[in-house]
């Protein structure tokens, strides 16, 4: 148990230090802070400018929205990279447990995706005039959280598929792109099309940003439980489907000999 | 004995030619550019269509698809700038474009002027999109101007990408400063709204974007009004960024060399 847990933590941390490519503050800085920090001013301006929804609607979508930056791009490199460093065979030559391995290397991401969308709520705060109650706040935190988990596991999906695809970063940035359209961030879900919206329904951020609106806007924790639980069920699904991916692609990689094949 | 013939004056046309079709089939091929100059506008677009129709504000479709399009000239520009400095270095090729006789600011100004007209497929892709899924009325007040302007802003914006090219042939990390500049001159542009509702302090910001200059052009062409004036601004705007690209890359070619950072990843 011991060893699995130091696979899961220390071997989640090595893997984030050495396959995150913007982890230097250089690249750090501006591409996850600032990105998100003029993705925020852009919407909510265009909402404004629009005459579509309320500031705090923008502010809370884009606050949650962009910690997708931090885990569909970050989970991608923090397993996908193993094959572009040439380390895949090595790793997977190790007799560690394989959940410890895929598992431990969310833990960061989730880290920086809860830093990345705390940061953008604090720029709404302290730019945007964006004000919950106090009382609001915990339930906030712990919808993001697990919005931030959620996402995380979606990010498996794309890293697993990144062991065998060719362009797996593809993927990554249409996915950011298509969440914003999909998942509610700032467009509300009845006025896309019906097939829109089911898409939306079944990926992750939408459940949790609906709930952080309601909370936001002064609803109890317990009004918008259901909407947690989705997420956090959507999460799950998302953790298990990455994870066979993974033993699968591991699998079919071995067997056919293209682990570290482009 | 057999004599070489020194080498004459470097033919200009041929390599700006040469570089615009060299560069025209990289990024033919890139998902990347694909994904920029296409995929991503007319999700934007979308998103804008959406936010407008659900709002208060009415006739802004076509407004909104030449803003969204302009948004992917922009993207595009902006990241294969940074990018074409950045492969070239990760390739080992950036010491031979700097080593070769013509000077730096020739040998990628037609990688900066094709990077820009890969751009131009985003606005012919929101501009198509937004007709189709949306019914943006695609009349255009003055069709002939609306070219003029949309050559215009084209040349403007990949000279201006010449800017920022040079700055990165210093600064390393220049896809981070790629990923930090694509919405702040989105914001300060007013691509996709008006720059009104912005802090005054940001106007003068914003008369210095070629972009600002461009969408307007574009929007007056489109819709009606004034369109030499912003024109006029754009062609001033994009001959001052050549100016400022030929010093720029003069400079810090000169101080890339010095310090020896030039090939430095």
């Amino acid at each position: 148990m011991r060893t699995w847990l130091r696979v899961f933590f220390v071997g989640g941390v090595i893997a984030f230090r050495g396959l995150f490519n913007w982890i230097r503050p250089a690249m750090y800085i501006p591409t996850m802070l600032g990105s998100p920090l003029f993705q925020l001013i852009f919407f909510t301006k265009l909402g404004q400018y629009a005459q579509a929804e309320s500031r705090d609607f923008y502010i809370v979508g884009n606050s949650v929205q962009v910690c997708s930056m931090a885990c569909v791009y970050g989970m991608t490199m923090a397993i996908s990279n193993e094959r572009q460093m040439q380390t895949l065979g090595p790793l997977l030559a190790s007799p560690a447990n394989r959940a410890a391995v895929f598992l431990g290397r969310g833990v960061p991401v989730l880290a920086n995706g809860l830093l990345v969308s705390t940061f953008t709520f604090v720029v709404g705060w302290l730019l945007l005039g964006f004000r919950p109650g106090a009382a609001a706040v915990p339930p906030l935190v712990v919808i993001v959280l697990i919005t931030v988990a959620s996402c995380t596991c979606f990010g498996m999906v794309l890293g697993s598929v990144g062991l065998r695809a060719k362009d797996v970063f593809f993927a990554a940035n249409l996915a950011y792109f298509l969440m914003l359209l999909f998942c509610g961030v700032n467009i509300p879900l009845n006025v896309l099309p019906g097939w829109m919206s089911a898409v939306g329904r079944c990926l992750p951020l939408t459940h949790g940003i609906a709930a952080a609106r309601e909370v936001a806007a002064g609803a109890s924790f317990r009004d918008v439980d259901g909407l947690v639980a989705t997420e956090a069920f959507i999460g799950a699904v998302y953790a298990t489907v990455g994870f066979v991916l993974f033993r699968f692609f591991e699998n079919a990689s071995r067997r056919n000999a293209v682990l570290d094949a482009y | 004995m057999t004599t070489v013939p020194l080498a004459g004056p470097p033919n200009r046309a041929g390599i700006v030619w040469s570089g615009f079709v060299m560069n025209m089939k990289m990024l033919g091929t890139s998902g990347f550019f694909l994904l920029t100059s296409v995929v991503q506008p007319v999700i934007f677009a979308t998103i804008a269509f959406y936010m407008f129709q659900s709002g208060g504000r009415s006739g802004t479709l076509l407004y909104t698809a030449l803003g969204a399009g302009m948004m992917g000239v922009w993207s595009t520009t902006l990241f294969a700038s940074g990018g074409m400095i950045q492969w070239q270095r990760w390739q080992g090729t950036l010491e031979l474009g700097v080593a070769a006789p013509p000077p730096m600011a020739l040998v990628y100004l037609p990688f900066s002027l094709e990077n820009a007209v890969t751009g131009a497929y985003a606005l012919a892709a929101t501009l198509v999109w937004g007709r189709i899924v949306f019914g943006v009325p695609l009349e255009l007040a003055h069709p002939w101007l609306f070219t003029l302007a949309l050559v215009a802003t084209v040349v403007a914006l990949g000279l201006m990408g010449l800017v920022l090219a040079s700055t990165f042939v210093l600064y390393r990390y220049a896809n981070a400063m790629a990923n930090l500049l694509e919405y702040p001159v989105w914001i300060a542009s007013g691509l996709i709204f008006s720059t009104a509702i912005l802090p005054v302090w940001t106007r003068p910001i914003s008369w210095v974007l070629p972009p600002y200059w461009g969408v307007l052009a574009l929007r007056r062409a489109a819709l009606g009004g004034d369109v030499w004036g912003p024109l006029g601004m754009v062609i001033l705007l994009g001959a001052a960024s050549l100016a400022i690209s030929t010093v720029t890359f003069r400079v810090f070619e000169h101080l890339a060399r010095d310090r020896a950072t030039l090939s430095l990843t």
